[in-house]
């Protein structure tokens, strides 16, 4: 346990499912209250701010909320909507009301088809979790070109890091377009070779996403992968 | 319970038992946790000479689609043993046994799991013995509870899970296969033990009300120790990681 001179009282302790949280606090995202005594409902780190108490989970699948940018891959389509995979348990749905384009009924697939990508927003969340998505607004759009790789979805803090310095870093060394979905999905686009050099990066990132230093870790990659062209 | 024959002897004149332990002892427990790469989570668990690895994948959508629960998620469970894992070989496949154990396994679990978190969906756990030596269905829950809660799936808490019987007369913990083959009653119990709750238990063989409460206590306080070392198997794998992720998210 740590504690700060600040207002926010930060402790850094990893929780299980069912391991006791505290007393007389509020309850944060995924703990539980049974009377006045609060649990951990998931696999994370313990964090305490103020009077409240919550976790931050370590693994688990990507549950969508509203206004989470995303990278989807459409799985099915029907004449007025597609079905779009976004890593998480159940796909989400994209209705031809919320595409930039004017789609006659039944032409779905002559603008989306199977296996194409997109970046989306998350528009709604019903209550059985299952997302409603929307490309119109500013930035969104299908994914025609680059490469779309997969990571962890609780890893996505660390690749983008503080106020962004790892994804930048990534994006200055390789000169790679690079998006980032909260859903764990990156999109990346450049020459072939700066691609590769990026993923490796981006990898490394979620591989070694534990360690302490990882920016210099990763930016010792990439410059001696450039150095190596 | 098998026929005990004449000149089997499972526990000595010093009151230690055919493998050399105390009667309230348990076996070796090693616990890991985040052994499959592609599962979304798993446990591999070495419980005296049993051996099991647990995957978890989920919660993922649940075909077919009839199935589907709009209010919670379906706990789907199998549990099977490798033909490989006991002396004769075992006919692969689902038998009335593992059918039962699956069943069992998976309704202690949905006791612990927030199925109401995740609508529409199932979670299944593999559940796979690739040596087993009695108790495979206790090792089994125990890795199962490790291997959810590191898919980060919400639970209530962990379960823990031993089996009592009784050998010779005598109330003894963690049978091993001679004991549960020609000892007199094997109790498994499944138990929570942040609440309290028995979340599994069955019975083969006779114990009177007295001997039936002494094996109770004596399965739920091994119970507490197994879950520290549950505990301990989650935090090993995630202790490096901890510190890290918080930086970036405050």
């Amino acid at each position: 346990m740590e504690e700060n001179d600040s207002v926010f009282e930060k402790v850094r302790e990893i929780v299980v499912p069912g391991e006791f949280l505290g007393k007389d606090m509020n309850n944060g995202p995924w703990t539980y209250r049974i009377g006045n005594e609060i649990y951990s409902m998931r696999l994370g780190i313990k964090s305490v701010r103020g009077k409240g108490v919550g976790v931050v989970p370590l693994a688990g699948k990507y549950i969508p909320k509203v206004g989470d940018l995303v990278i989807g891959i459409v799985s099915d389509i029907t004449p007025n909507l597609w079905y779009i995979d976004i890593n998480s348990f159940n796909p989400a749905t994209l209705h031809v009301a919320d595409v930039p384009w004017r789609v006659d009924f039944g032409f779905t697939g002559k603008y989306m088809n199977i296996g194409d990508s997109c970046l989306a927003k998350v528009k709604a969340v019903d209550e059985t979790k299952i997302a409603l998505l929307t490309m119109n607004d500013k930035g969104l759009k299908k994914l025609s070109r680059g490469e779309v790789v997969e990571i962890s979805a609780t890893k996505v803090p660390r690749l983008i890091g503080r106020g962004g310095s790892m994804i930048n870093m990534i994006k200055e060394y390789t000169k790679c377009r690079i998006l980032v979905g909260q859903n764990g999905r990156v999109w990346i686009e450049g020459d072939l070779e700066n691609m590769a050099m990026a993923i490796q990066a981006i990898k490394l990132v979620e591989e070694k996403s534990h360690l302490i230093g990882l920016t210099e870790i990763v930016k010792d990659m990439l410059e001696n992968a450039k150095r190596g062209e | 319970m098998g026929i005990k024959k004449e000149g089997i002897k499972l526990i000595n004149e010093d009151g230690l038992r055919i493998d050399g332990r105390k009667p309230d002892e348990l076996r070796p427990i090693k616990i890991e946790a985040g052994v499959l790469k592609r599962a979304d989570g798993s446990a591999y668990i070495e419980w005296g000479k049993n051996k099991i690895l647990v995957g978890v994948y989920g919660p993922r959508e649940l075909h077919p689609r009839h199935l589907q629960d709009p209010t919670k998620a379906k706990v789907q469970c199998r549990y099977d043993m490798a033909s490989f894992s006991v002396i004769d070989r075992k006919r692969p496949g689902p038998d009335r046994r593992s059918i039962e154990i699956s069943k069992i396994i998976g309704e202690a679990l949905e006791n612990v799991i927030f199925t109401h978190q995740f609508p529409r969906t199932s979670i299944d756990i593999y559940i796979e013995v690739l040596e087993a030596n009695a108790g495979t269905r206790c090792a089994g829950l125990t890795a199962a509870s490790v291997a959810l809660a590191d898919a980060g799936i919400p639970m209530k808490d962990l379960i823990a899970a031993v089996s009592v019987g009784k050998v010779d007369g005598e109330i003894v913990l963690d049978l091993v296969k001679e004991e549960d083959n020609y000892g007199e009653a094997d109790v498994p119990i499944g138990y929570v033990p942040r609440t309290g709750e028995v979340v599994l238990l069955q019975m083969d063989g006779d114990l009177s009300y007295e001997e039936f409460e002494k094996a109770l206590n004596m399965g739920i306080e091994a119970c507490k120790k197994i879950y520290e070392m549950q505990k301990d198997a989650l935090k090993r794998k995630y202790v490096k990681v901890a510190t890290e992720i918080v930086e970036e998210v405050e």
